[in-house]
Parts: C-alpha cells; sequence; structure tokens
C-alpha cells in the first residue's frame, strides 16, 4: 500500500452491530486520514466501545465493510491475527498482565508475534517507556503503578508493535483529573509524531485541542461530524446540543 | 465465488442485509458445514484404523471370548444392577457428609486470633493427614482396624465403615478447595462487608462463602466424579456393590464380562454429572464476562 499523505488509514461503510435483537451500531460511516486524530463522542451505550472493537475485530460486524488502509477487514476469509498485529488497542481499565512486569509486558507480543529478538525488543521497548518518563519502572509489575502509569504503559504496549492505526477506548475514564493530563499529554505527542488515532473519550477539552476531527455518536448512527470548532461550538443536530449541554451541566466541558 | 461489489451507506434499518453481507453469511455457513463434516471424516478413519488394528492383533479372539462374552454380559447384569444401587445410595450419603465437613473444616481454618490456633492446627493436620493417605490403605485400616477394636456400639458393617473412609479423606480434599475458593474472594469484599457493621460470622456467611462456593462449583463437581467411582472401592471391605458383584460372577465363569459391564456402568452413571459440571461453567463464564468474537 502506498502511504501518501492524506491516505485513508481506515474507512467503515455502513457498519452494523446487533447485540441479540438490540442493534448497537445501525449504520456507522467513517473515514480516518493517515496522521488524523479522530475522537468519538456520545452517551454511554452510543456504540463508541461497539464500533472500536468491530475495527479490532474482536466483534464480528453484522453488515458493513471496514477497510484499513483499502484492504476489507470484515472479509470472513481474512486472517483476523495479522490484521490486529497492524492495530493497537488501549483499553479503558489498562489491561496489563498483572503476571509479568512492565518491560515483559511491553514486550511480549513483539517477541511472539513479530519475532523480535529478546534483547532489541528490551531496547526498543525501554526507549518508549523512556519517552513516556517510566524507565526506571520497566522491572516493576502492573499492580505497583498508579492509574496514570499504567494507561502510560499500556499505550507503549500497544505502540511496541508499530501499529498503523492507534485505538483509545475512553482511556482517561478510570483516572482522577490529574492523572488524566499525563495519559492526554501523551496521546497528543503521539499525535504530534504523526500516529493515526481514532479515540473514544468523555474529555471534550482535549477532543477541542487535539482531535482533528470530532464525530457525534448517537444511538448506533453518526449524527454529526466535522471540525472541533464546529461540532463542539457550534452543532447543527439538537441531539448534538443537548448531549453537550448535559456535558457542560457536569462541568466537564 | 465472486464476492457481491456493494456501495454503502445503504439502507434503512428494516431493509434485509445487504448482498454483501448475505455472501459473508453464506461463507461462514459453507465453511461451518466443511469443518463439520471434515470431523466426521477424519472421526470415522480414526475409528476404523484402531477397530482394525484392536480386532486384527493376534489375540483378539481369546480377548473378545473372555471380555465381550454377551451371555455372561446378561447373567451378570442384574446383580451388578443391584450392587450398583448399593453404590449409588453411599454416594449420596457420603457427598452430602463431605460437603458438610469440608466447608466445616474449610471455614475453621479460616478463623483468626491466638485463641483458634489448636483448631486451625488440628484442622490443618486433618486435611494433611487424610489427603496423603491412600484411599485403599485407608479403607482397610478404618474397615478392619475400627471393628477390631471391639467396642461397643461401633458399627462393624462394611458400608458404613468404607463410607467413612470415604468421607475422610474426601473431605479433606473438599476442605482445600474451599479454602482456596474463600481465599480468592478479594480482601476489599470483606472490608465492604465489615465497614457496613457486618460482624465477622456474617461477612463470611453473607458474603464471603456465596462468592467462593459459586467460584469452586466447577471443581467441586469434578471432585464428584471422581468420587463416584472411588465408591466401588468398598467393595475391598467385601461390600456387595457393583464391583463385588462382577468379581463374584467373573470368579464363577471364569470370564472377565461382569467386569467390563459394571465399568461401564460406572461410566454411564458419570456422563450426567460431567455434562452438568460443564454446562455450569460454561453458563458462569457466560455470566459473568462480556460477550466477544475470541
Amino acid at each position: 500500500m502506498p502511504e501518501r499523505p492524506g491516505d485513508i488509514v481506515l474507512s467503515c461503510e455502513g457498519v452494523v452491530k446487533r447485540f441479540g435483537d438490540q442493534t448497537v451500531l445501525r449504520s456507522v460511516d467513517l473515514q480516518v486520514a493517515e496522521h488524523q486524530v479522530v475522537t468519538l463522542i456520545g452517551a454511554s451505550g452510543s456504540g463508541k466501545s461497539s464500533l472500536l472493537r468491530c475495527i479490532n475485530l474482536l466483534e464480528t460486524v453484522d453488515d458493513g465493510v471496514i477497510r484499513l488502509d483499502g484492504e476489507d477487514i470484515t472479509d470472513p476469509r481474512i486472517d483476523a491475527d495479522t490484521v490486529r498485529r497492524r492495530i493497537g488497542v488501549v483499553f479503558q481499565a489498562y489491561n496489563l498482565f498483572p503476571h509479568m512486569s512492565v518491560l515483559d509486558n511491553v514486550t511480549l507480543a513483539p517477541r511472539l508475534v513479530g519475532k523480535v529478538a529478546r534483547e532489541q525488543a528490551e531496547d526498543r521497548a525501554r526507549t518508549l517507556l523512556e519517552r513516556v518518563g517510566l524507565a526506571d519502572k520497566a522491572q516493576e509489575y502492573p499492580d505497583r503503578l498508579s492509574g496514570g502509569q499504567q494507561q502510560r504503559v499500556a499505550i507503549v504496549r500497544a505502540l511496541a508493535n508499530e501499529p498503523r492505526l492507534l485505538l483509545l477506548d475512553e482511556v482517561t475514564s478510570a483516572l482522577d483529573p490529574e492523572l488524566v493530563g499525563e495519559v492526554l499529554s501523551l496521546v497528543r505527542e503521539l499525535k504530534e509524531q504523526g500516529m493515526t488515532i481514532v479515540m473514544a473519550t468523555h474529555e471534550m477539552s482535549f477532543a477541542r485541542q487535539a482531535a482533528d476531527r470530532v464525530v457525534f455518536l448517537d444511538a448506533g448512527v453518526v449524527l454529526e461530524e466535522g471540525p472541533p470548532e464546529q461540532v463542539l461550538a457550534d452543532p447543527v443536530q439538537p441531539r448534538t446540543r443537548q448531549f453537550l449541554a448535559r456535558i457542560l451541566e457536569a462541568g466537564r466541558l | 465465488m465472486t464476492v457481491p461489489a456493494e456501495t454503502f451507506p445503504v439502507l434503512p434499518d428494516d431493509a434485509g442485509p445487504s448482498d454483501l453481507q448475505r455472501w459473508r453469511d453464506d461463507y461462514r455457513r459453507r465453511r461451518t458445514r466443511r469443518s463439520t463434516s471434515l470431523a466426521g471424516v477424519s472421526t470415522a478413519v480414526f475409528l476404523v484404523v484402531f477397530g482394525v488394528a484392536i480386532v486384527r492383533s493376534p489375540g483378539w479372539p481369546r480377548v473378545r471370548e473372555s471380555f465381550l462374552d454377551l451371555e455372561v454380559a446378561q447373567d451378570s447384569l442384574p446383580a451388578i444392577l443391584d450392587g450398583l444401587w448399593l453404590n449409588l445410595r453411599v454416594l449420596m450419603v457420603s457427598a452430602v457428609l463431605i460437603v458438610i465437613v469440608g466447608l466445616g473444616i474449610a471455614a475453621l481454618r479460616t478463623l483468626r486470633g491466638p485463641l483458634w490456633f489448636p483448631v486451625r492446627a488440628l484442622c490443618a493436620a486433618y486435611t494433611d493427614f487424610f489427603r496423603g493417605m491412600p484411599l485403599i490403605i485407608l479403607l482397610y485400616l478404618v474397615g478392619f482396624g475400627v471393628p477390631g477394636l471391639r467396642l461397643q456400639g461401633v458399627p462393624t458393617s462394611p458400608v458404613v465403615l468404607g463410607t467413612l473412609a470415604l468421607v475422610l479423606t474426601y473431605s479433606a480434599y473438599v476442605a482445600e478447595v474451599f479454602r482456596a475458593g474463600i481465599e480468592s474472594v478479594h480482601p476489599s469484599q470483606r472490608a465492604a462487608a465489615r465497614s457496613l457493621g457486618l460482624s465477622y460470622g456474617q461477612t463470611m456467611r453473607r458474603v464471603v462463602l456465596p462468592q467462593a462456593v459459586r467460584r469452586v462449583t466447577p471443581p467441586l463437581l469434578n471432585d464428584f466424579v471422581a468420587l463416584q467411582k472411588d465408591v466401588g472401592l468398598i467393595s475391598v471391605l467385601g461390600a456387595y456393590d457393583a464391583v463385588r458383584q462382577a468379581q463374584i460372577h467373573a470368579d464363577d465363569t471364569f470370564n472377565y464380562t461382569p467386569y467390563l459391564v459394571a465399568g461401564l456402568l460406572f461410566v454411564l452413571l458419570a456422563i450426567p454429572t460431567i455434562r452438568v459440571a460443564d454446562w455450569y461453567s460454561l453458563r458462569a463464564v457466560r455470566r459473568q464476562q462480556a460477550a466477544g468474537a475470541l
């Protein structure tokens, strides 16, 4: 795949996902170009997490197409593992492996999946950990770190595979405000380095400052999308306005 | 096999799946069908090869005669079934006693404080001793040693003594399973209950044990399956259970078929329990974890 700037990395067309008789994604369209940061906003249950899980093939879509670098990854003949190798995911609850040191958490996938030699993998992991200010925690176990530190390790773990696309699923929701800052500044740094990111979040101020585009999901469809200054400051849809007003009331804008 | 081209966005909600999705569903169905038939073929091939290897072995006619004699099987079946009924009764009584004793010991082992040290030590000694002691030796010790004391009122029936030996061994195992379950309940649960003002006992009974028991049910059912066949060991004390009946018939006819009959009956007895255990673990997993394609 040629990687010209402005290339579409991820595209979702008419994505449908049902759980039993409940339709969580009705028909979602989304395009993410290279080096873009797209934030998904919307109430709990609007389908943000489900969409991210579908993109990473953790869920099978019930209709529609998802393409990664133009390749249809919803084709049943595709090898899901090779697709997932190209996508990094960070979960809300970190999901670090508690029985491994920070260094082993980060090097596990490069060593097993990428067949990188241990020394090489560890060198690279240490470089990444240094970048997020956690070089001295390499030998610690996850449970001994603070939430913010754990989440930064989780991001480093996702980056160790050198993904084409990074999915962040409400990565700051479990953190207190002081720790939210350290994670968000790391995300901003990644954006400056040209990473392509799709991020579900409730941090509207972050969305306004760092996102190239904001996508408002409501009841399983993209109700409104555009640059943050438009969607967040001057939304067209009444539902968007209502949602933002509630967030404002809760003091989170 | 051409993939239908499709342009999205598509269609209102009430429209059916797109052509592409219909093709995908169809493809997945075909794959499932293919792997099912593949499984069928490989199973059949395996069975045939395995069967032929046995039937063509040099000693096969002799083995068939002494292990697979239908007439002997029919003759021995009623007596063996009779014996199996005894096994079943022993199983039910000992299972109930094992759970009570095991849970009691596990609870006693979790008691805190220096006052309870002798109780804790005694329980630890109990589980150490009876888990280490081979069941067959314990059966001999209890079955022949206890009546040998010739005390007034002490039972001498091999069935009762056999049950006692089973309870001693298995309650020690089950106590450890329960204890592992109790310890696996996160301390924050105790903290939450105690902070609401519940006493140690109330916390244990209402908060810790219900979670612990739920968690250890699959391993306990596994122990139950093991117990189901170990009840056959009471035959060494002379109880007329399924194994003993099979032995009597085998000795009468110089034919081993009755053992096979008894063995198969034990397997049949175990299958429902094994299925229940599988179903229960699966249900627990489904309930507590989110769905996913992994």
